[in-house]
């Protein structure tokens, strides 16, 4: 292998490089543990939003007046709305808007807040200069001030709901990403890369970006639990999707005068929103304690 | 420490003047032309002259700068301009709004603090007995727990099905009225906290100076109290300040849900009618309130910790 080749190599996270699976003995069921429960619970939540409409029993705008909030049964799991519509076929379907929603905004800000960082971190001078004095004067906003205020100039919708949440909430990713990318250009694999007269391009896509990828998955998984609280307080006020598209903030706020009636209404949305914040709180946890290299 | 205080206050400036620039830029984001929609208040039919004299009045066609001076200069006087929707003035409809909002700010604020870092001073000490385990959990669930939805049960539970406490409103300040939006209010940014002063207490409990506090005899309340918890603490004031900004944006969706008359509700009626400027005005003043709680968290925090002031450590948010 030559040295040109060694560098690029496919980065390979330091999990795998310290405990070089053995899939015979085990350990590496143990190692990951912590990932699993939750891994498993947010898996099969985001497959029955994805694949919703293969598994959900009704439609999910079927009405029957006559069969309007009815109790949990074997017909409805989760019982009816108001309008007699399957809740356990709207949870699912309102599951499949808001960790739409939650992903998208987790994918771009990502990636937005790379190519800032790695600009900023990789090219520095008077670019980071300019870009870090607007990031410091961004961040000194509270996150949710600027996704209102720019919610506020384009009035609610699910389209400005998404466009809000990330123009706000790239900013402080562009900073954590910028500072990842000064500690690791002083890399020796990054001089000697210089050396060989990589060109800045590719040492920010083939060296730095690989080297970044601990962070990007811990903040990514952290991402999406905090996206989907915001949502879905933001659907609830009504600043969100609109009717009849129905995500879960939405829903609760439906569900509101019917709580006593059946409180299943209320409970279920909730539940899923809590759960799926958990488990991503969790499993952001315990990939940052995987990757860290200090334990 | 002169210097050091100088240099926060001068990073703090280039902030405030985008925070007027966003807030500004906000007022004048309207559709329409401002001219005409006053002009054509109360079902009149201006001529396009009218509108054209009425623009130049108004001074809309200045150029951006110019307006944008203006529009300091009022600002200076107390002048934010006239609710699109209400026609008052926004000093007035914000203004009396502030009461309500800054007493369950406040409230929430300590509640969460006092909760927050008590629980988690006592976790950290007992780390890993059932206790901490226990508590543990429940801050991870808290931290998950949707404010809002957690207002609901709230609600639905404690005042409409026992009927223990007042369902919504502000009651001409009950403080029973309080007690249920501050629970909400207060348990995301108190799970927090808990979080962060339970691993600083861990951290600092491992130190040498506490081994060697220790074999010198010495009690492990003492420990705790005398040595341990105020190195702890540090870091954690600064969190505060990021607390208070949580609070803040929380207090938006809680205030609605439980009909309290304060800036957070009339944000939700301005930004649903898309009242530019009262969304304007509660940018400015949010965020102005929020650089000031920084600049004093970082300030605060200098004086604690000589490191930080001499820039030797890595510490503040700038």
């Amino acid at each position: 292998m030559s040295l040109h080749e060694s560098l690029e190599q496919p980065f390979r996270p330091n999990f795998s490089r310290t405990i070089r699976l053995s899939w015979l003995n085990l350990t590496w069921l143990k190692r990951y543990r912590a990932l699993l429960i939750p891994g498993l619970i947010l898996g099969l939540i985001v497959f029955a939003g994805l694949f919703a409409p293969l598994v959900a029993p009704y439609d999910p705008n079927a009405i029957d007046i006559g069969n309007a909030l009815s109790a949990p049964s074997w017909e409805h799991w989760l019982g009816t709305d108001q309008l007699g519509r399957d809740y356990f076929t709207r949870v699912l379907y309102g599951g499949q808007t808001t960790l739409f929603l939650a992903g998208f905004s987790t994918l771009v800000v990502i990636a937005i807040g790379l190519a800032v960082g790695l600009i900023s971190g990789y090219v520095g001078g008077a670019v980071d200069t300019v870009i870090s004095t607007c990031l410091t004067v961004l961040l000194a906003l509270p996150n949710l001030l600027l996704t209102l205020a720019i919610l506020g100039i384009l009035g609610p919708s699910n389209q400005t709901l998404l466009i809000a949440l990330i123009g706000a909430g790239w900013v402080g990713h562009a900073r954590v990403f910028r500072a990842s990318v000064l500690s690791l250009r002083e890399q020796v694999y990054i001089e000697a890369a210089k050396a060989l007269g990589f060109s800045p391009w590719r040492i920010m896509f083939r060296q730095l970006l690989p080297n970044l990828l601990p962070t990007v998955v811990v903040l990514a998984t952290l991402d999406i639990g905090a996206f989907l609280l915001l949502i879905s307080s933001l659907s609830f006020l009504g600043l969100g999707s609109q009717p009849p598209a129905a995500d879960w903030g939405v829903m609760l706020s439906d569900a509101r005068p019917y709580f006593t009636q059946v409180p299943m209404l209320v409970f279920a949305p909730g539940v899923l929103i809590t759960l799926v914040v958990l488990t991503c709180n969790l499993l952001g946890d315990a990939i940052r304690d995987l990757v860290d290299l200090k334990r | 420490m002169g210097a050091y205080i100088l240099k926060q206050l001068a990073l703090a400036v280039p902030t405030l003047l985008l925070l007027t620039f966003v807030a500004f830029s906000l007022t004048t984001a309207a559709r329409g032309d401002p001219a005409e929609i006053a002009l054509r208040q109360g079902g009149n039919d201006p001529t396009p002259e009218q509108i054209a004299a009425y623009r130049e009045e108004l001074g809309l066609n200045d150029p951006i700068i110019v307006r944008y001076g203006r529009w300091m200069l009022g600002l200076t006087q107390g002048d934010l301009g006239r609710s699109f929707l209400s026609q008052r003035e926004v000093s007035k409809v914000l203004g009396e709004r502030i009461v309500p909002t800054l007493r369950l700010g406040l409230t929430a604020f300590v509640v969460a603090s006092v909760f927050g870092i008590g629980l988690g001073v006592l976790f950290g000490l007992s780390a890993n007995s059932w206790f901490d385990i226990v508590g543990r959990w429940l801050s991870l669930l808290f931290a998950a727990i949707p404010s809002f939805w957690l207002a609901l049960l709230l609600i639905v539970i404690v005042a409409e099905r026992w009927r223990l406490l007042p369902v919504a409103g502000y009651g001409n300040g009950d403080p029973r009225y309080m007690i249920l939006p501050v629970i909400a209010l207060a348990c995301g940014p108190a799970a927090a906290l808990m979080r962060v002063t339970r691993g600083a207490v861990i951290e600092v409990w491992r130190q040498d100076y506490v081994r060697t506090a220790r074999s010198h005899g010495l009690r492990e309340v003492a420990i705790a109290l005398r040595h341990a918890l105020p190195n702890a603490l540090l870091p954690i004031v600064t969190l505060l300040g990021l607390r208070f900004g949580q609070i803040l944006a929380g207090a938006i969706i809680i205030e609605s849900i439980f009909a309290w008359p304060g800036m957070g509700t009339e944000l939700n009626t301005a930004i649903s009618g898309r009242d530019l400027p009262v969304i304007g005005a509660y940018v400015l003043i949010a965020g102005v309130s929020f650089i000031v709680v920084n600049l004093i968290t970082d300030i605060s925090y200098g004086l604690l910790d000589p490191r930080i002031r001499l820039g030797a450590g890595q510490g503040g948010r700038a």
